[in-house]
């Protein structure tokens, strides 16, 4: 689908005549493509195509919010608004994409496999789509996915990669089997150190021998009871460009490690070394670092679990509300591996920090809901600020944290500018 | 290079549904609109000559000059200055320019970005092009100091009527 968008028919000088008009070949071979001819194609203004031609609304296309923000279209590359992301469970239309290659171009359930093996795996077994679903409890969890790279933009000096801004994280409810439950079934020796797998995406150099990324998380993570081989996304079938017809998705560590279009799971007796597992991808310097320091490879550390974090949903950034009216306030926290144990705001830049309600998550690994209604007592420019506290007592910054040559891991506090008259 | 995929072929019956669509609503005309590639039309003049059967003499309609608008191609959306040319030739084949144009480096992490596509992802050696696209990208895509942390830019002011929530 995506791929179609980026092949465009591309017409050549040749193609019109000099006023513009198409010449008659350019419409012969434009009705051969279409298996139609062209009706009143001699009529069709100036520099105009027939509307079939034309590259269309691609947000639209693939199905996503037309305020989302496409950073790159080659791979996909989308990320969301603070905004867009107010629903508890995040829907597909407001849901980042993070492709590092092209989509597949087979993604057909009724033969889709999946192959369980490596080192660690006695005897390797391979189910097909239907076994995983009919041999295995379904579970159902509400799960943090936010990409590695999140808030990348605000590193400076600037790091390498896409820029992301605060989008590219989301909470939706996946559906599927556990993989501890396929593991067990599978079974794998005492020596099983990490997972890999491996997906359908394309590289972008086409080369079918080339994988696009391959990474994995340890046995410990891999074998929670919230790890799952995912069929479904918020109960329906999960849309391609997320990872149909098969996804490991894994919350609370970065995006990466829930592998798309998945075939394959290595159990692997090392830490896994497939694509985009090595330094400098997804790794930060083991010993923070001076701004734009030169890390060399060997003291990178790989990246688990994500930091504590907020982001502030409700109202969009730019309020102007008038005054003695109290600004109601809502939006999500998620910690990584571990709980949010609290909520704050503050409306002067951090010198007084006000609570927040904050609700439980409805399962581990699910971002929580914060609420507060925000009273100012003059007239004038705000900010509002979020921070949030995790359950080992750390809490977010409010400037960008330890820079690291990719960018990874920036937790700084969200802020809203408000506006009271 | 021999390991690139061929083009993947435009995809036919889709295209002929989403014609007979238009087909339908509108009953008789194919609906029309401009076309974005506007940087094929640029050089029309130059390599056609008036057919006899169109008259010249009437004023052409209004069409881009150029597809490089505000000194920015619109196809690419590369800075289109020096050696851009080079650059859209060697360094928009696997990915959109649009992940150059995202990034802001100095000179040596535009190198080290470039190594690391060759050693990773298949990028080819670039040879005396190499200096070439330094060149330009160092250039046009310099880092600025955007400081520990940058003040709230480019905010949509719109008036939130609370009343209505309650
Ligand atoms: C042979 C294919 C290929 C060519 C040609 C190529 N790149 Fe890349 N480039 C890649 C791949 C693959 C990635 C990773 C894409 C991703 O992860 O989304 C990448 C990533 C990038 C990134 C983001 C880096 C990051 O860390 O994520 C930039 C910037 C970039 N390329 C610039 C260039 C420039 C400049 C050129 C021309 C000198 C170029 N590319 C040519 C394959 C290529």
């Amino acid at each position: 689908m995506a791929e179609k968008l980026s092949t465009q028919f591309k017409l050549h000088p040749g193609d019109f005549t000099r006023r513009g008009f198409l010449k008659k070949s350019a419409l012969a071979t434009m009705g051969t493509m279409l298996g139609a001819d062209i009706v009143f194609g001699k009529n069709l203004p100036p520099y105009t195509l027939p509307l079939a031609f034309q590259q269309s609304d691609p947000l639209k296309e693939l199905g996503k919010h037309p305020d989302m923000i496409i950073l790159n279209d080659k791979p996909w590359n989308i990320e969301s608004r603070a905004h867009l992301l107010d629903d508890d469970i995040t829907p597909a239309d407001k849901m980042f994409v993070r492709n590092n290659g092209l989509l597949p171009l087979d993604n057909d359930p009724y033969n889709w496999t999946l192959t369980i093996d490596g080192e660690s795996v006695p005897n390797p077994k391979t189910y097909t789509l239907q076994d995983l679903k009919e041999q295995f409890t379904h579970h159902t969890y509400q799960l943090v996915i936010e990409c590695g790279g999140n808030g990348r933009k605000e590193f400076n000096p600037p790091a390498k990669g896409n820029q992301w801004e605060l989008g590219a994280v989301s909470c939706a409810a996946w559906t599927g089997v556990r993989l501890k439950d396929v593991l067990a079934d599978v079974g794998i020796s005492n020596d099983a150190v990490y997972i890999g797998y491996y997906g359908k995406d394309i590289h972008l150099t086409g080369n079918p021998d080339k994988t696009v990324i391959s990474r994995g998380v340890p046995m410990e993570k891999a074998l929670e009871d919230e790890t799952l081989l995912a069929f479904q996304m918020n109960g329906r079938d999960i849309p391609i460009i997320h990872g149909h017809p098969l996804r490991l998705v894994i919350g609370g560590w970065p995006a990466s490690v829930s592998g798309k279009w998945i075939h394959r799971i290595a159990v692997r007796n090392k830490v896994h070394d497939g694509p985009k597992m090595e330094a400098p991808s997804y790794r930060v310097p083991c010993e923070p670092v001076e701004p734009g320091a030169k890390v060399k490879d060997e003291d990178f550390c790989i990246i688990e679990s994500m930091p504590v974090k907020s982001l502030i949903t409700y109202p969009k950034s730019g309020a102007m509300i008038n005054k003695g009216q109290s600004l109601p306030i809502r939006g999500h926290a998620w910690a990584g591996d571990l709980r949010v144990s609290k909520v704050e705001y503050s409306i002067d830049f951090g010198a007084t920090w006000q609570s927040a309600d904050l609700k439980p998550a409805p399962n581990r690994l699910a971002w929580q809901r914060f609420t507060a209604n925000v009273d100012f007592p003059q007239k004038g420019y705000y900010e509002v600020w979020a921070k949030a506290t995790d359950s080992e007592g750390r809490s977010q910054p409010m400037l960008v944290p330890g820079w690291n040559p990719k960018g990874y891991l920036n937790n700084a506090a969200h802020r809203i500018a408000v506006k009271v008259s | 290079m021999a390991d690139r995929k061929p083009d993947i072929k435009v995809d036919v019956p889709g295209l002929v549904h989403m014609l007979y669509n238009q087909l339908t609503i509108l009953s008789v005309v194919i609906i029309l609109a401009i076309m974005g590639y506007t940087v094929y039309i640029t050089y029309l003049d130059a390599y056609y000559q008036p057919e006899p059967d169109q008259p010249v003499a009437a004023a052409a309609p209004a069409m881009p000059v150029s597809g490089i608008v505000n000194g920015v191609d619109t196809e690419t959306g590369l800075i289109a200055k020096g050696n851009w040319e080079i650059v859209r030739a060697n360094c928009t084949s696997c990915h959109s320019a649009k992940l150059i144009t995202q990034n802001r480096q100095t000179r040596e992490g535009w190198q080290g970005l470039i190594v690391w596509m060759q050693e990773t992802q298949g990028l080819w050696d670039l040879g005396d092009n190499e200096d070439l696209v330094l060149d330009y990208l160092a250039t046009h895509y310099a880092p600025e100091d955007k400081g520990r942390r940058a003040p709230l830019k480019d905010i949509e002011w719109y008036v939130l009527d609370l009343t209505a929530a309650l």
